[in-house]
């Protein structure tokens, strides 16, 4: 169930969230992952010929071997996203600041992975609070990333304590373009937002093929790319290399509270949140449906668009034909996890940032594809979406009131 | 606001009224700027006496037919007069029902125009341009189907993608271990149809959103087909499990000798042939049978079927399973038809655009072949676009499927006809 | 010879309420059989039972002398017993000869349709029948009238012998009701039985062999047309003239509040639903809307709170033209909306009662400043109204959803007293709702007109309207054809308004009565 709870003013944000959570079942939650985790296990060891082998040997000698291998498996993971203990402690003890930075790295590379993910999920968050399905983070992504990218080289002259800020507003301006479209169309004709969101991302690609090639695109390159930003626009670093984190991840969370507080907090959130309840009582209470629809992919937009510059200002620093995110349908399941709240999504961004970090690590280490990581994701989302799925399997009661996981409005608008 | 209102309660509102004839203006008024923009931006920026030459066979092609030469700005005239009658004609009387055939034609006619003054000066292998555009039609036409399939029975199926490349991989792995491309096809199609009962489950069982449902197997299979590919088949030791072979052209006898419309429709691999007859069948299917007319009710009004003794839920499950083994059957082409191997997120997209074709194609077999058949002529324009002389970069011909759809969809040249219980999950009471 | 259909001791309860209470029911082949009774009488129950939707708790049904388990449509189809619903299960896009044929499909080649066969059955039936439907033609483009043909021709074409037919004249214009009667004669001269389900006097006059009034779940009686007049079957419908009295002092009216003239509203499919009204309600009085449901109040009331934009006429508040005003202007201009459907207009059903409680003054302070929610003034506002108005519940962040109907009623009726109003406009205040709560919120809504408020009461409760009401507005067919005092009227009287039927004309649709014709003013 959405229960949107607003907290009274003794409560923090915080801990309303994490009565939401009990309300809305956090036990299934944490069991859908637990049962995702289990099944990417399974899939690890069958796709290994050791356990075939073992297993000719002996059923529990197999077995064993199965069960050695995920566990294997996702111990490289875990190290490849929070780094090796072993490692660290060494590197302390070294006392050697490379050394060190290098053995902390993956804690912090794997919060550099979750920093477009809070972003998009965030977007995706809002949209389903209102009881839109944006799925063209994507394409608000690509438009982000071009205007911020833009914004990161043509404009010049600045200091980066004003530049910094204006490519990123650029970049939430060209995702809130992106999706000012189909909120507008969604709210004026009933066009479905899932289709036009669609197609608009394939716009953006286009679009983008044509600015890297010809208006963008720097002239001292054979292939398309755009220019590098000027490094008044890069988003600074906290340490030195190779660590990569940078102030992008703060951002995030930021962003995070402030669509917390527009949400929860404020008469828009409000309206916001009473469109995407209950639509026919929002008319009865006088509320403009159009404007909190516009509004909200407008804002949506905005975050997506974040996603794209954080990554160019905060880590390419130029943009390539190549930039493809595959955040788009990744923010739905994030979004969904998280219970379309603002700081639920900032933790199931960390849960698949730090898998997809630490996916890369067990990739070279064990020779897992990263793509497990898309396959959790999957398995997770159909658990958290079908949740009697998991009752079924861990015999739960059922729950006493219908549970729903987003409100949509009718596929016909 | 007096509005003179007949008052025995069944007098239609001035509005709508309004609203039709709006339309039909507006329509009209589409009309005459295609024409205008024929007049002021093609025919203005011509030099004068430019020829148009297209060739009428493809490259490589034997079917030989003469090429084919004409001064642009007659044909232009010609065109943008028929555009001039057809606009004004639709302002003052309208076409009615055949509004919407009216549309494609000027569209067609505009297209032609365009691609005409592109060329003038210079050539254009219009054969082969048309050959490809054939052949790009067939994933979005048989991806198209899929989502007829479900839709028409009341579920929404964004997970034509997923399905599509799950097939896709399936097909490669099999018909690269059996030697046999239709032991490769049958499991592609299989594939797809597990694939379909996974949405039919989580949708239909389960009631979550359709939409969420398709974007899980969306999310599946990219991740399973991903893993499994880099896992095997892209490493050296594994390299048999990824080649399955093609399908051969098949030049079907004498008609593949025609000049032009040989080479273009007669001269392919199966695939081509198989979304003809797909379309043939699933139109006959839809709107001829028992089985049709029993799927399409339960799309548009599942209460009414229920009372009447169809089962709702089966032929929802039927109908998404039959859809999920034909996008299997579309993803085949990929792998089978088309690159002789898997590559991971190989369909590239093209399960969204079949989606787009359904709706432009009104969810309709035809309609959507000929959705399919425009996306895939601009995409095949798009490719050749940088021979032409045009002003315009080919990103923006790759573009207009998209708008168009987009366009669709607002309702701007009027709303198709979406089944009514489109991804209304049935509760019975 | 057994009779066409029998039903004994049919007993039905849902939660709380006994709908069918052992009713006996006894239909003979060839005629035509009224039920009649009001909204809620359990009329639709009973024939959802007969057509296998419900499963009765007791009782047996016999269709020619036979006992039948009937579970499903299905086996009621199969039974000879077919149903035109109230509303119509058509597929709009279909031909009618799909239609017709769908679930019991004429094919040939094992699985082609074979749409000529079908459409000579369906022309077959049309001409037997006097239908005059073109097997070819589709659902969109037919009349209402026509549809619900097409809707019969469904049941001959599956050879059913008893038509149910469930408010039939509901949605028909007059010379389409002629044209219905015709055919329901033409049907019973074949031998087909008919239960005809209404509420309306006038028509089972006119139409029916055999009436059964149904009452409270109870048979009240079976009669003829030749046995009894309309006073009698107004009488049998609603019940002994018995008043239960409210406490409600005399209260002298005070100036006009809301005047509503000449005021015309389309319903969403385009049909004039509200036609050409004009009434004016004052301060200190209680002006009741009494009607069949679907006679405009739904539009009316839209209309009036900014919900639905009306294509004629004018709405004056306080003098204000609020005729095309938006629902957050009628409202800051001091109205409260009751509306018609709690659950789906009143209440946001995921949100706590805290901020149901403010759920269209949100925007103003003490709730908000600076488009900051203030939490703390919105908390106090909730313990104090839950308090106040005795709303059952643990906590003021409980969710909607989770309270029962009546005390989701009491917090609307909370939220929309709590605020200076001049003007309240309640749309079945209490439907749904236990006895307890009943009495809470009639006694609210005299309070509140007590206290100068202008209240406008719209409800097909009959009793409910004689006993809030000073004035009676009954509302036919989207036009007002009386408004008289509620001291002086009667039930009956009342009763045959309802049902079309003024002084001057027995069929009551032709000219209706002058507004304020016995206005007590």
């Amino acid at each position: 169930m959405t229960t949107d709870t607003t907290p009274t003013t003794k409560k923090s944000g915080f801990s309303i969230f994490l009565e939401e959570l009990s309300r809305s079942n956090a036990l299934v939650i944490f069991l859908a992952i637990i049962t995702g985790v289990i099944l990417g296990g399974v899939l690890v060891a069958i796709t290994t010929a050791e356990v075939y082998a073992a297993f000719k040997i002996s059923f529990w000698g197999g077995l064993k071997e199965a069960f050695v291998t995920a566990w294997n498996t996702y111990v490289a993971l875990f190290t490849g996203a929070i780094g090796n203990p072993e490692k660290i402690k060494e590197a302390f003890a070294s006392g050697d600041p490379l050394a060190i930075r290098r053995a902390i790295n993956p804690f912090f590379e794997s919060l550099v992975q979750t920093t477009p993910l809070i972003f998009a999920g965030l977007a995706v968050a809002l949209g389903f609070r209102v009881g839109l399905f944006n799925i063209g983070a994507e394409g608000q992504i690509f438009m982000g990333a071009i205007t911020g990218v833009w914004a990161g080289y043509a404009i010049q002259g600045l200091p980066p304590i004003i530049h910094i800020p204006v490519a990123l507003f650029f970049g939430a301006l060209g995702g809130a373009i992106w999706g000012f479209v189909p909120g507008f169309l969604k709210a004026k004709t009933g066009a479905h937002e899932v289709i036009t969101t669609i197609m608009m991302n394939y716009i953006a690609f286009r679009l983008s093929d044509w600015l890297l090639k010809g208006p963008m695109a720097d002239p001292n390159e054979y292939t398309p790319k755009t220019p590098w930003i000027l490094p008044s626009a890069e988003l600074p670093k906290l340490f030195e290399q190779p660590i990569r984190f940078h102030i992008g991840f703060f951002v995030a969370i930021l962003m995070a509270v402030l669509v917390y507080l527009l949400l929860f907090k404020t008469t828009w959130g409000f309206e916001m949140r009473m469109v995407g309840s209950n639509p026919n009582a929002a008319r009865y209470a006088g509320i403009k449906i159009t404007v909190s629809t516009v509004l909200a992919m407008v804002l949506s937009g905005a975050l997506a668009g974040l996603a794209g510059a954080n990554e160019v200002l905060g880590l390419n620093h130029r943009l390539i034909p190549a930039f493809s995110s595959g955040y788009g349908f990744d923010s739905i399941a994030l979004a969904l996890l998280g219970k379309s709240h603002p700081f639920g999504v900032i933790l199931s961004s960390l849960l698949f940032g730090f898998l997809r970090n630490g996916a890369r690590s067990m990739q070279l280490a064990v020779g897992v594809p990263i793509d497990i990581v898309s396959i959790l994701q999957a398995l997770i989302l159909a658990f958290i979406a079908a949740p009697a799925i998991i009752r079924t399997i861990y015999r739960l009661k059922a729950p006493k009131h219908a549970e729903d996981l987003v409100s949509l409005r009718s596929w016909k608008g | 606001m007096n509005t003179a209102i007949e008052t025995n309660g069944k007098t239609v509102g001035k509005g709508i009224r309004n609203r039709a004839r709006n339309r039909r203006i507006i329509m009209g008024v589409v009309f005459l700027a295609a024409a205008a923009f024929i007049w002021l931006v093609f025919s203005a920026n011509l030099a004068p006496g430019a020829v148009t030459k297209y060739v009428m066979t493809p490259g490589g092609s034997t079917a030989l037919a003469p090429d084919w030469v004409f001064t642009t700005s007659v044909y232009l005239n010609i065109i943008a007069g028929m555009l001039t009658l057809a606009g004004a004609y639709q302002i003052i009387r309208g076409f009615g029902k055949y509004t919407n055939g009216v549309l494609a034609l000027v569209a067609g006619l505009f297209i032609f125009g365009f691609l005409s003054w592109a060329t003038a000066g210079g050539q254009t292998n219009l054969a082969g341009l048309l050959r490809v555009m054939v052949v790009r039609s067939v994933p979005l036409t048989l991806g198209a189907l899929s989502g007829i399939l479900c839709e028409r029975a009341g579920v929404v199926n964004i997970a034509i993608e997923g399905m599509m490349l799950t097939a896709a991989f399936v097909s490669t792995v099999f018909a690269s271990l059996a030697h046999n491309l239709w032991v490769g096809l049958l499991a592609g199609v299989l594939a797809g149809g597990v694939m379909g009962v996974i949405h039919g489950v989580l949708s239909i069982k389960y009631k979550i959103n359709q939409i969420i449902s398709g974007t899980v197997i969306n999310i599946f299979a990219t991740g399973i087909t991903s893993y499994l590919s880099s896992k095997y088949i892209q490493k050296t030791q594994f390299q048999y499990l990824n080649e399955p072979g093609m399908f051969p052209q098949i030049q079907v006898p004498l008609l593949s000798r025609i000049p032009f419309i040989g080479p273009i429709l007669f001269s392919h691999n199966m695939y081509v042939f198989a979304m003809i007859f797909f379309v043939a069948l699933l139109t006959f299917l839809l709107y001829k049978t028992r089985w049709g007319l029993r799927l399409r009710s339960v799309g548009e009004h599942p209460k009414a079927a229920d009372t009447l003794g169809i089962n709702v839920f089966r032929t929802r499950y039927m109908a998404v399973i039959l859809g999920g083994m034909m996008a299997g059957f579309a993803g085949t082409y990929f792998s089978l038809g088309s690159s002789g191997r898997f590559d991971e997120v190989m369909t590239a997209g093209r399960g969204f655009i079949g989606l787009a074709a359904m709706i432009f194609g009104n969810w309709n077999p035809i309609g959507s072949m000929g959705a399919g058949m425009l996306f895939g002529f601009f995409d095949s324009l798009s490719v050749k676009a940088s021979l032409l002389q045009v002003p315009l970069p080919s990103e923006f011909l790759g573009m207009a499927p998209y708008l168009a759809t987009i366009i669709v969809l607002a309702g701007v040249v009027g709303r198709g006809q979406m089944p009514a219980a489109d991804g209304e999950p049935y509760e019975k009471e | 010879m057994a009779s066409a259909l029998e039903l004994r001791g049919i007993t039905k309860r849902f939660p709380g309420v006994l709908a069918n209470d052992h009713i006996d029911l006894t239909v003979e082949q060839g005629e035509i059989h009224a039920l009649l009774g009001e909204n809620g009488a359990g009329k639709t129950t009973l024939m959802n039972i007969l057509y296998g939707l419900y499963r009765p708790d007791e009782g047996e049904i016999f269709i020619n002398g036979e006992k039948k388990i009937i579970h499903s449509p299905i086996d009621a189809i199969k039974g000879g017993v077919g149903m035109v619903h109230q509303h119509f299960m058509l597929v709009p896009v279909f031909s009618v000869t799909d239609n017709v044929m769908l679930g019991e499909e004429y094919t040939k080649y094992g699985g082609v349709l074979d749409r000529e066969r079908a459409a000579k059955r369906i022309r077959e039936i049309s001409d037997t029948y006097k239908l005059n439907i073109d097997p070819n033609a589709f659902i969109k483009d037919l009349p209402v009238g026509l549809q619900q043909r097409v809707e019969i021709i469904k049941l001959l074409f599956r050879e059913a012998d008893i038509l149910i037919m469930d408010e039939p004249t509901a949605v028909l214009t007059p010379q389409e009701v002629d044209e219905l009667f015709k055919i329901m004669h033409t049907l019973i001269s074949q031998g087909k039985s008919i239960i005809f389900i209404t509420h309306k006097l006038g028509e089972v006059l006119e139409i029916a062999d055999r009436i059964t009034v149904i009452r409270g779940g109870k048979v009240i009686g079976t009669t003829t047309p030749q046995e009894s007049d309309m006073n009698d079957l107004a009488t049998m419908m609603v019940g002994r003239d018995v008043r239960l009295e409210v406490d409600k002092e005399e209260q002298k009216a005070g100036e006009v509040v809301l005047s509503v003239k000449d005021l015309t509203v389309l319903d969403p499919r385009g049909a004039v639903a509200v036609d050409g009204i004009s009434f004016d309600v004052r301060s200190g009085e209680v002006l009741g809307f009494a009607g069949v449901q679907g006679n405009g109040q739904t539009e009316l009331v839209r209309a009036l709170t900014g919900l639905l934009n009306p294509i004629d006429g004018e709405v004056r508040l306080n003098g204000e033209d609020i005729t095309h005003a938006s629902p957050r202007k009628v409202t800051e201009l001091g109205t409260a909306h009751i509306p018609e459907d709690r659950q789906k207009d009143g209440l946001t059903l995921s949100f706590p009662i805290s901020d149901n409680l403010v759920l269209n003054t949100y925007y103003l302070p003490p709730f908000s400043r600076y488009a900051w929610m203030q939490q703390k003034e919105i908390v106090r506002n909730a313990k104090e109204l839950v308090q106040k108005f005795d709303v059952r519940t643990p906590s003021v962040f409980t969710p909607a959803s989770s309270l029962s109907g009546g005390n989701q009623q009491k917090v609307i009726v909370a939220r929309e007293f709590s605020r200076p109003i001049k003007l309240l406009i309640a749309s079945q205040p209490t439907r749904g709702l236990d006895v307890g709560s009943i009495e809470y919120i009639h006694k609210q809504l005299i309070n509140k007109r007590d206290e100068g408020c202008a209240i406008l009461l719209v409800s097909t409760e009959l009793d409910e309207v004689m006993q809030l009401s000073d004035r009676i507005a009954v509302i036919y067919r989207g036009k007002i054809l009386a408004i008289v005092d509620a001291k002086t009227t009667s039930k009956a009287a009342l009763g045959l308004l309802m049902a079309g039927i003024t002084a001057g004309s027995e069929e009551g649709n032709k000219s209706p009565a002058t507004p304020d014709q016995v206005s007590a003013g």
